[in-house]
């Protein structure tokens, strides 16, 4: 190793310092995983905590209406219609006599799916084109067009005019959802593809002859997932948020169902005379929507401690 | 030039300047402009000159991961610069490079094991994941690391660890060529003596053909049998190193030879200060591009650019004050 230093004028010197040499053998404690690391900073996140913690309640309350839920949903009672909270309706009734907090607790099944398939297409969607897009540049052009046409709409305008042409409906609505987030998931992974793909351990995989396919998968997916798993938690919230809307507009899921956007339009008829009917659906809509917020903007800074 | 393992014949990388909403090309800046030169099985090339003169993007060019915009680059007889991709992945084992920031080259987020296994398995194919695994420790020890450290991630090694796992990498290919992209000068003085002794052990084990990219000329003199000074893209002299420190003839390698420090006080010597920067590649100066700075300018340089003229043998100088251009004066 050290035959022929001597000839190298300027490490004379610092050969005769070995503790250089000793640094360089040492190493730091034996790994912890990545993603352990990053649990163990959000777990100390108090608002982040706080969000996961109304989300796993939802998550088990929606889950488990059927054992949880005092009626079911679509038990019509002309006697106690429009009936205030209370010891028999905890969260009171609707115009027809049926229990709200039993319908929450359906709807909310309606609600997390909604999101949970939304997030799902649209993220698998959207991070393909984004992955294309970022590292192929001569297709980049064109799909960044596109997805700057869809970006200039405002997502639930964007969203109706779609319904327009496929007409209303919960499946049709989540279409509608998907089409109009996908922009934002070709935007955030084609940045962070870019800057990706130009480093040397990028370039050290294609000097050895590897194929794109393994480079994207392998080298350059892993590096990004950070950000893409931010915006989907965050994405979670919205797409919730515009299927209510949706709903609230009549375009979305259709009376009976136990929507919650739907809960609410239909309360807003009898808002003068039974506030629960709009009001508690309201609520839950706010709170999963400021659960996602929260547990998002957590992971976010859990990924990414700097 | 029959034992020459890479013949590289006016080579040119230029990189297009664009504009506007449809990208129109306003211009490029010529990063390489019209390198040749040869490289014997076995032997050490170096390139020295300024930031931004061309050095690494010839490097990447030779291994064409930046496809040239003209020229030869012929590998063991085979002409690389028109080659179809398909094919080009089929050879790339066969030359590799080390890159010069530690920090980057290696993905942050796979093992040393995988990062290895992967280098390795393009040199070989089909080894099941036993002797994968044997080899990969066995290139651990080869570049002087740990083997017990092979599950580790890049981030907890140290800057030197690092190149050395680098190394290791470039080597597990099995390359006849590597092109070591100022493989020392993000390091420390302590370990660059250390990682420079590696690369020649590996050189003399192994039978590499080294091209040695570094703005550090006692880390090209130590590392390389010939080197070639470049200038804004163009390589201005090339020579057997002892011949080139002792006796420079380009103005520009004589003004880059007297910046060298000499290891004694009392030893007084001329210093030649260029004035001014290095010009754009986007805009080299007509003629000679390094007239404007040149203190032996003549007429002659500021119109025609010199051609690459052999002065001895092996030892090539691009400048009009040599040669027939001399009878000009």
């Amino acid at each position: 190793m050290n035959g022929n230093a001597s000839q190298l004028e300027i490490a004379d010197e610092s050969r005769t310092s070995s503790p250089s040499r000793v640094a360089e053998n040492q190493v730091a404690p034996p790994p912890v995983s990545y993603w352990l690391q990053v649990l163990k900073r959000l777990a100390r996140n108090k608002t982040a905590m706080f969000g996961a913690v109304i989300l796993l309640v939802f998550t088990i309350g929606c889950a488990s209406a059927p054992l949880i839920a005092p009626y079911p949903i679509d038990e019509m009672n002309f006697k106690d219609r429009l009936m205030a909270p209370g010891s028999a309706h905890l969260l009171g009734t609707d115009d027809f006599g049926r229990d709200i907090f039993s319908r929450l607790l359906y709807g909310g099944r309606i609600s997390l799916l909604t999101g949970l398939v939304t997030v799902t297409v649209a993220s698998l969607i959207g991070v393909t084109l984004g992955v294309i897009a970022g590292y192929y540049r001569k297709v980049e052009l064109y799909i960044m067009q596109v997805m700057d046409i869809l970006l200039a709409l405002p997502a639930l305008l964007l969203a109706i005019a779609i319904i327009a042409v496929l007409g209303p409906g919960l499946t049709n609505a989540m279409i509608a959802i998907v089409i109009a987030v996908i922009p934002s998931y070709v935007r955030v992974v084609r940045a962070q593809v870019l800057s990706i793909r130009e480093k040397e351990y990028i370039e050290a995989v294609r000097a050895l002859g590897i194929r794109d396919r393994v480079i994207l998968v392998k080298h350059i997916l892993p590096n990004i997932l950070s950000p893409i798993i931010v915006l989907m938690t965050l994405q979670f919230g919205t797409s919730i948020l515009a299927a209510a809307a949706l709903s609230f507009l009549g375009l979305g899921a259709q009376p009976p169902a136990p929507e919650w956007g739907a809960m609410v339009y239909v309360g807003k008829a009898f808002l003068g005379q039974a506030w629960w009917m709009s009001i508690f659906p309201g609520l839950a809509i706010m709170l999963v929507v400021l659960g996602f917020n929260l547990l998002g903007d957590g992971l976010r800074d859990a990924l990414d401690p700097k | 030039m029959n034992d020459a393992l890479l013949v590289v014949e006016d080579l040119k990388t230029y990189f297009p300047l664009k504009k506007g909403l449809f990208g129109q090309k306003t211009g490029e800046i010529r990063a390489v402009d019209g390198v040749s030169f040869h490289l014997r099985q076995g032997e050490t090339l170096g390139i020295v000159g300024e930031s931004g003169c061309g050095k690494s993007t010839t490097g990447r060019s030779i291994l064409q991961l930046v496809r040239p915009s003209a020229g030869s680059v012929r590998f063991g007889g085979e002409e690389l610069v028109s080659m179809p991709p398909a094919k080009l992945r089929g050879m790339r084992n066969q030359m590799q490079i080390i890159f010069q920031d530690p920090y980057a080259s290696l993905n942050p987020r796979l093992t040393i094991s995988t990062i290895l296994a992967e280098a390795l398995s393009v040199g070989e194919k089909g080894a099941n994941p036993t002797e994968m695994r044997e080899r990969v420790l066995a290139l651990l020890q080869l570049v002087g690391l740990n083997p017990n450290h092979a599950d580790r991630y890049p981030h907890e090694f140290s800057g030197g660890q690092r190149q050395r796992i680098g190394i290791a990498r470039a080597i597990a290919a099995r390359p006849k060529l590597i092109v070591a992209d100022e493989p020392v000068s993000a390091l420390d003085v302590s370990i660059q003596a250390q990682i420079l002794n590696l690369l020649q052990d590996l050189q003399e084990e192994l039978g590499l053909t080294y091209l040695f990219i570094s703005h550090d000329l006692g880390v090209i003199k130590h590392i390389s049998d010939r080197i070639a000074v470049m200038y804004l893209g163009r390589i201005v002299e090339i020579a057997d190193k002892r011949r080139l420190f002792e006796q420079p003839m380009h103005p520009y390698t004589q003004a880059l030879m007297s910046a060298v420090p000499i290891p004694n006080p009392n030893q007084k010597k001329e210093r030649i200060v260029l004035g001014g920067d290095v010009p754009s590649p986007a805009n080299p100066p007509a003629g000679c591009a390094f007239h404007p700075r040149c203190a032996q300018a003549m007429e002659i340089c500021r119109r025609v650019r010199p051609q690459e003229l052999e002065i001895e043998r092996e030892h090539f100088v691009a400048c009009h004050l040599y040669g027939s251009s001399e009878k000009e004066r």
